[in-house]
């Protein structure tokens, strides 16, 4: 075993590049997310203002379909997903009483793939635009015959990010099955760890399908392939199961976490513990399987038969019975609770009803008839948007309010923060709440104008000044973290929030070892448990001595780096002149990557170990 | 953790997974190769999909040669079988034996992929070019995806052959070698697929 501690004069960016720290990784998944949100958002808003008045010429129809393809693709796979697995990373290992994920050179390969799929993805717009067949790359617009090179950016860049997202899930997976501390079972896991599990296993389940589907595009578009040429043998409906198999779970691969958020967010400020524990673990598993088994209600109008559409229709309402027990289980939990409506409350309890109004009108799209009428327009829009917004970005705004003293050392000033919750509520509903009556009156979607004297212009207006509301509580958002940065104090206590579980037990700020002895859990709700039956501290499993820890590694950036030349290489095939051969640039990165891996695999890398004196003397400075 | 197995009186009887690390390396193993299974099985999805696709191109009745096959099927399954015996030796912490049966799953390998490059070879010249056909492509996609597997599998092997040779069964390469052997029986039970799928019913017309 090496013993030599990592020294600790390194430079800062070497050190954040280098770092396998689920906690410093966090950091950086939250901040590579919250770019591209802005990124995304700021999409959206030239598209709400090009549908501002009708026959607006703001933009021209080739911008809008590029910007609607990147809004959706970026939001979901670049902005949603990394906020989720900050929060994962940062939470999970704490609240199971871990001392690091279990793959932690695994960990930083899945952040580093992420952020350089998501770099390629971007840099389409500096090769004749970006792609612009929708997020949903439907054949035959996406094919080479009507798509243009930024598809291959499309196809290329999800894929390596995607590889990020796989290898991420699979660290999640075992760190929480072999990694809990003694006396967490499985049974007194916090929610948000069994929802990090179940989404987890969903990323492993349906990312893959995804993988083998953009292999297939790609190899169409670039090597010649003929899959979804009808001409040649093809199918193009083919494109449209693989991509919805993929495609339907990952709703519930982001929603679950934020269901998991909210699980432990409105226990704390009702101060009850979560009613129905055992049923919420159910519904999640419930919810996980059922989502594999409705890809079909996205292809109703394809027209796959009655019987088909019937079977997919009654399964996709089956899902509103867990999620009903979830509903219900969060408004008993509030029930005669002594609530605390801060920010992170607000944003929680707010979530329920929003959520539920976008469940019932996924309902109404689940009935095949009825989804003919709807179908591509801006019903579906609003649908989604409230699942999505009203879901998953209320329990991410949840999150970031609740964990962020852990996360930072100090709280975000609530002035700002109910100030930024109003705007962001109000600004919503007014977005999509008036899209759902655009739908019925016929408005479709991606298109990028609508004519004039059809009902359609101050609906329209209203929709985009809410969104401008929204925008501006984002604004509000960002300036309460620079604002609190520099004027809030730092708290001083590790449990601001009279919290349940196990993270708000370690010191602010939280030791690279996380816990310098394992705890003992003895309850759901361990921390709070050693509160009231205890003596206010978790009781250790283990007697102190040297912690391991693994060493930092510049290798998971190398090979993060690496794919991305590699799948640039593969883009300049289809370019037309290009400076260098496509093949050098495609060796290139192999190399970097495939060379990476030899390295990590011949080079045994034991971590350092931390002597006891050390922790100690950490301790004592914490503390 | 990782330092607390007690190694006074030899090797545990299972040294792959020992130590914590070695649980680690064994289950994430077991659902990456569960994601793996995903990936071939939407492949094998688009092959049963497409394989009427031949667009006038050649079909498989005509290309398949079943003694081919056969040889390839019992070289891969052959090899399977050495790198069992290579995790018996390993149990029984006999290095050398081990060793010798991995350097034979490896030869094994070669001589597999060696005939299926004459195979694809072979096809090319019947007319059958990777953008012929539907056909010609998702076939070309599932087993060329296959053999990948197997050089990726041969490379991986190898590398621990020659990076641990003299140093003898440790709790540290112990789970490296117990997972390459995971994943090249993993790389046999998708080709039993492959045999059935693409070979045994394209040949009987099923």
């Amino acid at each position: 075993m090496a013993t030599a501690t990592a020294t600790k004069d390194k430079s800062v960016l070497w050190d954040w590049l280098t770092t396998v720290d689920h906690k410093k990784l966090a950091v950086l998944y939250l901040i590579a997310g919250t770019l591209f949100f802005v990124k995304a958002g700021m999409m959206a808003l030239f598209m709400r203002i090009q549908l501002m008045s009708a026959e607006n010429d703001f933009l021209t129809g080739q911008t809008f379909n590029e910007l609607i393809t990147m809004h959706g693709t970026i939001m979901l796979f670049l902005a949603a997903t990394p906020l989720i697995f900050a929060f994962m990373n940062f939470v999970i290992p704490l609240q199971i009483g871990a001392r690091d994920v279990a793959f932690p050179f695994v960990n930083a390969l899945g952040f580093w793939i992420f952020f350089f799929g998501g770099l390629l993805l971007s840099v389409s717009w500096f090769f004749g635009g970006g792609p612009d067949a929708g997020w949903t790359a439907y054949v035959p617009l996406s094919s080479g015959e009507y798509a243009d090179l930024g598809l291959d950016f499309y196809v290329v860049g999800l894929q390596v990010s995607g590889i990020g997202t796989l290898v991420s899930a699979i660290n999640f997976i075992v760190t929480i099955i072999n990694m809990r501390a003694p006396g967490m079972t499985m049974m007194r896991m916090p929610l948000f760890c069994w929802t990090g599990l179940v989404v987890s296993i969903l990323i492993v389940f349906a990312f893959t399908p995804l993988a083998a589907g953009l292999a297939l595009l790609m190899l169409d578009r670039i090597f010649g392939g003929q899959f979804f040429i009808p001409d040649m043998g093809g199918n193009a409906v083919l494109w449209q199961h693989i991509f919805w198999i993929f495609g339907h779970p990952e709703v519930y691969i982001l929603v679950l976490p934020a269901f998991g958020i909210i699980s432990e967010v409105i226990p704390a400020f009702s101060r009850k513990r979560l009613f129905g524990y055992t049923a919420m673990v159910f519904a999640t598993l419930v919810i996980a399987f059922l989502g594999f088994m409705v890809w079909v209600h996205h292809m109703f109008t394809v027209g796959l038969g009655p019987i088909t559409n019937s079977v997919f229709a009654i399964a996709t309402m089956g899902i509103a019975v867990p999620t009903g027990i979830k509903i219900f289980n969060w408004l008993f939990t509030m029930w005669g609770g002594k609530i605390t409506f801060n920010t992170a409350m607000l944003c929680a309890s707010s979530f329920v009803p929003t959520f539920v109004l976008g469940g019932v009108t996924g309902v109404m799209l689940a009935m095949v008839p009825v989804d003919y009428l709807y179908h591509d327009t801006y019903f579906v829009v609003a649908h989604f948007h409230y699942i999505i917004i009203g879901g998953i970005v209320l329990g991410l705004l949840a999150g970031t309010y609740y964990w962020y003293p852990k996360m930072f050392g100090h709280k975000l000033n609530e002035k700002l923060g109910i100030l930024m919750f109003w705007l962001f509520y109000i600004g919503f509903h007014m977005t999509f709440f008036i899209q759902h009556i655009l739908g019925l009156i016929g408005m479709p979607r991606r298109v990028y104008t609508y004519l004039e004297g059809q009902g359609m212009e101050t609906m329209n207006l209203v929709s985009s000044i809410g969104s401008f509301v929204m925008g501006a509580a984002i604004l509000v958002l960002i300036i309460n973290v620079v604002y609190s940065a520099f004027n809030s104090e730092r708290i001083t206590v590790n449990d601001p929030w009279d919290a349940r579980t196990l993270e708000w037990s370690t010191p602010t700020p939280i030791p690279e070892y996380n816990f310098a002895q394992t705890p003992q859990v003895r309850s759901l709700d361990p921390w709070f448990y050693e509160k009231v039956h205890g003596d206010g501290t978790m009781k250790p499993a283990e007697p102190m001595t040297d912690i391991h820890m693994p060493n930092g590694s510049i290798l998971p950036f190398v090979i993060g780096l690496g794919l991305f030349i590699w799948g640039f290489g593969m883009i300049m095939i289809n370019m037309d002149d290009t400076i260098v051969p496509p093949f050098l640039v495609i060796g290139t990165g192999v190399i970097l990557t495939f060379g990476s891996m030899l390295i990590r695999s011949i080079k045994e890398d034991h971590g350092y170990h931390i002597p006891l004196e050390q922790v100690k003397k950490i301790e004592k400075e914490v503390s | 953790m990782a330092g607390s197995v007690d190694l006074s009186k030899g090797l545990p009887s299972h040294p792959e997974k020992s130590t914590l690390e070695g649980k680690n390396k064994f289950l994430g193993f077991w659902i990456f190769l569960g994601g793996e299974t995903i990936m071939f099985a939407t492949f094998f999805g688009t092959f049963l999909g497409l394989r009427e696709g031949t667009a006038g191109g050649p079909s498989a009745e005509e290309l398949f040669s079943m003694p081919l096959v056969f040889i390839m099927t019992m070289l891969l399954l052959t090899s399977s079988l050495t790198s069992v015996l290579a995790m018996f030796s390993m149990k029984k912490n006999n290095f050398k034996n081990m060793l010798v049966l991995m350097i034979v799953t490896v030869l094994l390998g070669v001589g597999f992929l060696g005939f299926e490059i004459y195979e694809f070879v072979e096809y090319v010249h019947h007319g059958l070019g990777y953008t012929t056909s539907a056909f010609a492509s998702s076939f070309y996609t599932l087993v060329g995806l296959h053999g990948a597997h197997v050089l990726f599998g041969l490379c991986w092997i190898t590398t621990l052959i020659i990076r641990y040779s003299r140093s003898g069964i440790t709790l540290t390469n112990a789970p490296k070698f117990y997972v390459a052997s995971l994943y090249w029986h993993f790389i046999d039970v998708v080709w039993v697929f492959i045999f059935t799928v693409v070979y045994l019913m394209g040949i009987g017309g099923a």
